[in-house]
């Protein structure tokens, strides 16, 4: 079988007496949509940033491509082709929507110590920002300051911003949380082509959406991974069933 | 003439009248207005500096007079050591200044917030006890400089006239290498490092090296200053280290204006045009000055250029 493109395994992180992530393993394959689900305080958001280096795990490891990553700090982990966006929007706010997407595209095109050229005539960096930003269809707010754009169009700049540095891997913290229907139907949309382009891991509440776009999803409750598999199956899981119905005395007893 | 804003053109009238000041002070045979705007030229060049790092950068040291008393120190140590070309001293006190201001800020850097407030203000409260304790360099009482920085010929310092435009020019080039730094690519990662670091982090920067860079031109710029500061003083003691002074300097800032290329010195310009008049009004003068400060940054966000900025849009 070929190196998984993400390999997780037994990872573990304590907040005090609360096991946060307890021993999870999981493999995401080049060209996956991989959706992890769980209800509230089920560790996703402490998983997500394990992988992103914002978090040190306590024991276990992280592997992108084969190579040891659970201890890269975040910076290092980006050059190696991991991109993510933030549950809660995070962008330069004094900043436009093309200058947010510039600087990620100029994080992966040689050393930023230049300190004379005019970075915003790099026509290199522009067309860049032009074609990430045209991507997530925000072209015709390119030159707006971000903390004029409405919350849609930030968390599609965050998108954006996340391929501008041309990953192999994006992590998208639940990218609908607070879109309305229609805001979340464009991002399903923009979602589904995106999977082609690059292999994705998805936290998110939207059960529609995860059922829509995921080739595998792995089901989280207490930092546990109870269940994972394709979406039918997981729609067939007992436990999951159990686990989002509110009897978690069953399931934590169960797994 | 879209372009043509208010705080453009005050900017603007601004430069020319400093550029036009010797001819007026040579015509009216006004000596003392070019000795103080030799000064006003000189802090502002140092406030210039500090905004890089406090309005650009988002870095708030409160030690950044150290740098002029570092530069003032090479220039007067030198001086006395039988040293006397300015080529030498210049350039050691920018190195000076450069070395300083790479180990504070490695150290510094670990910290954020009030933290480094106050870790930059402690650095350069040891500077000034140091430079108190150089008892061959006359201690607490200072140093006095008997002969300017000798360019063999090339400028004469001990002109004022002359002078004047040198620092002018040093002011001028600073202002002309940040407006270049602060929009390259370094520049926007800095700012960008301002505005949002976990973000700059997630798409692949490390904050520190960057930082510590700027903070390093930052103070190699000011330590320029202090070499033209103990120039047209004759004199440095560790006084211009002081706490105090820091706080002037960011004072300067803030009231002309963070972030803004051109604040710094409008800041400077008033700043001292205000102490200088009302201190000969009245003795005590800081009583006016400290409500003034306190009207402009209430009613200013963004000091006087964000004021100027208003009146475009108003």
């Amino acid at each position: 079988m070929a190196e998984p493109l993400l390999r997780v395994e037994k990872l573990v992180r304590r907040f005090g007496g609360i096991i946060a992530t307890d021993n999870v393993s999981l493999d995401v394959a080049a060209g996956e949509l991989h959706a992890i689900i769980g209800p509230n305080g089920a560790g996703k958001t402490t998983l997500i940033s394990q992988l992103t280096g914002h978090l040190e795990p306590h024991s276990g490891s992280v592997s992108l491509g084969g190579r040891d990553i659970t201890y890269l700090p975040a910076h290092r982990r980006c050059a190696l082709g991991l991109a993510r966006s933030f549950q809660i929007t995070s962008l330069l706010l004094d900043f436009t929507a093309a200058d947010n997407v510039a600087l990620a595209a100029q994080a992966h095109a040689g050393t930023s110590f230049r300190f004379f050229a005019d970075a915003r005539k790099e026509k290199g960096l522009r067309d860049a920002a032009h074609a990430a930003l045209d991507r997530v269809g925000l072209l015709h707010r390119a030159d707006v300051v971000v903390s004029r754009l409405s919350h849609g169009e930030r968390r599609e700049l965050e998108l954006a911003v996340a391929l501008a540095s041309k990953p192999k891997l994006l992590l998208l913290d639940e990218p609908m949380a607070g879109l309305g229907v229609t805001e979340s139907q464009r991002m399903v949309k923009l979602l589904q082509e995106l999977r082609k382009e690059v292999s994705i891991v998805l936290v998110e509440h939207d059960m529609p959406a995860v059922f829509a776009l995921a080739d595998r999803i792995t089901v989280l409750v207490y930092g546990r991974v109870i269940a994972s598999g394709d979406p039918a199956a997981i729609r067939a899981n007992e436990d999951v069933k159990r686990a989002y119905l509110g009897d978690q005395h069953v399931v934590t007893h169960h797994g | 003439m879209k372009n043509l804003t208010v705080s453009k053109a005050v900017t603007a009238l601004m430069l020319a009248g400093l550029v036009l000041l010797p001819l007026y002070s040579q015509a009216s045979g006004n000596v003392f207005i070019l000795t103080l705007f030799t000064r006003i030229v000189i802090l502002a060049l140092a406030a210039a500096s500090l905004n890089l790092i406090m309005g650009f950068g988002g870095m708030m040291s409160f030690g950044h007079a150290a740098y002029l008393g570092i530069g003032g120190y090479a220039v007067g140590m030198l001086a006395q050591e039988g040293v006397g070309s300015g080529f030498i001293q210049f350039p050691v006190a920018l190195a000076a200044s450069a070395l300083y201001a790479l180990v504070i800020g490695a150290l510094s850097l670990r910290t954020r917030g009030v933290y480094f407030i106050m870790i930059t203000l402690a650095f350069a409260q040891m500077a000034y006890y140091v430079a108190s304790g150089l008892a061959r360099y006359g201690g607490d009482d200072g140093l006095t400089v008997y002969k300017r920085s000798d360019f063999s010929g090339l400028i004469n310092l001990g002109n004022r006239t002359q002078f004047y435009y040198l620092c002018l020019a040093c002011l001028f080039g600073v202002l002309f290498l940040i407006w270049r730094i602060v929009n390259s690519r370094f520049g926007l990662v800095v700012q960008g490092l301002r505005s949002n670091e976990q973000r700059m982090q997630a798409i692949g920067f490390p904050a520190k090296r960057y930082q510590l860079v700027c903070f390093v031109i930052s103070g190699t710029m000011c330590g320029l200053a202090g070499a033209l500061l103990a120039n047209n003083t004759d004199f440095v003691s560790p006084a211009v280290m002081y706490w105090t002074r820091s706080g002037d300097l960011m004072v300067m800032v803030i009231l002309g204006g963070m972030g803004t290329l051109f604040g710094p010195v409008v800041g400077a310009v008033v700043f001292l045009l205000l102490e200088e008049f009302l201190s000969q009004i009245t003795e005590y003068w800081a009583l006016i000055m400290g409500p003034l400060l306190l009207l402009i940054v209430l009613f200013g966000r963004g000091g006087i250029m964000g004021l100027l900025g208003r009146f475009n849009r108003g």
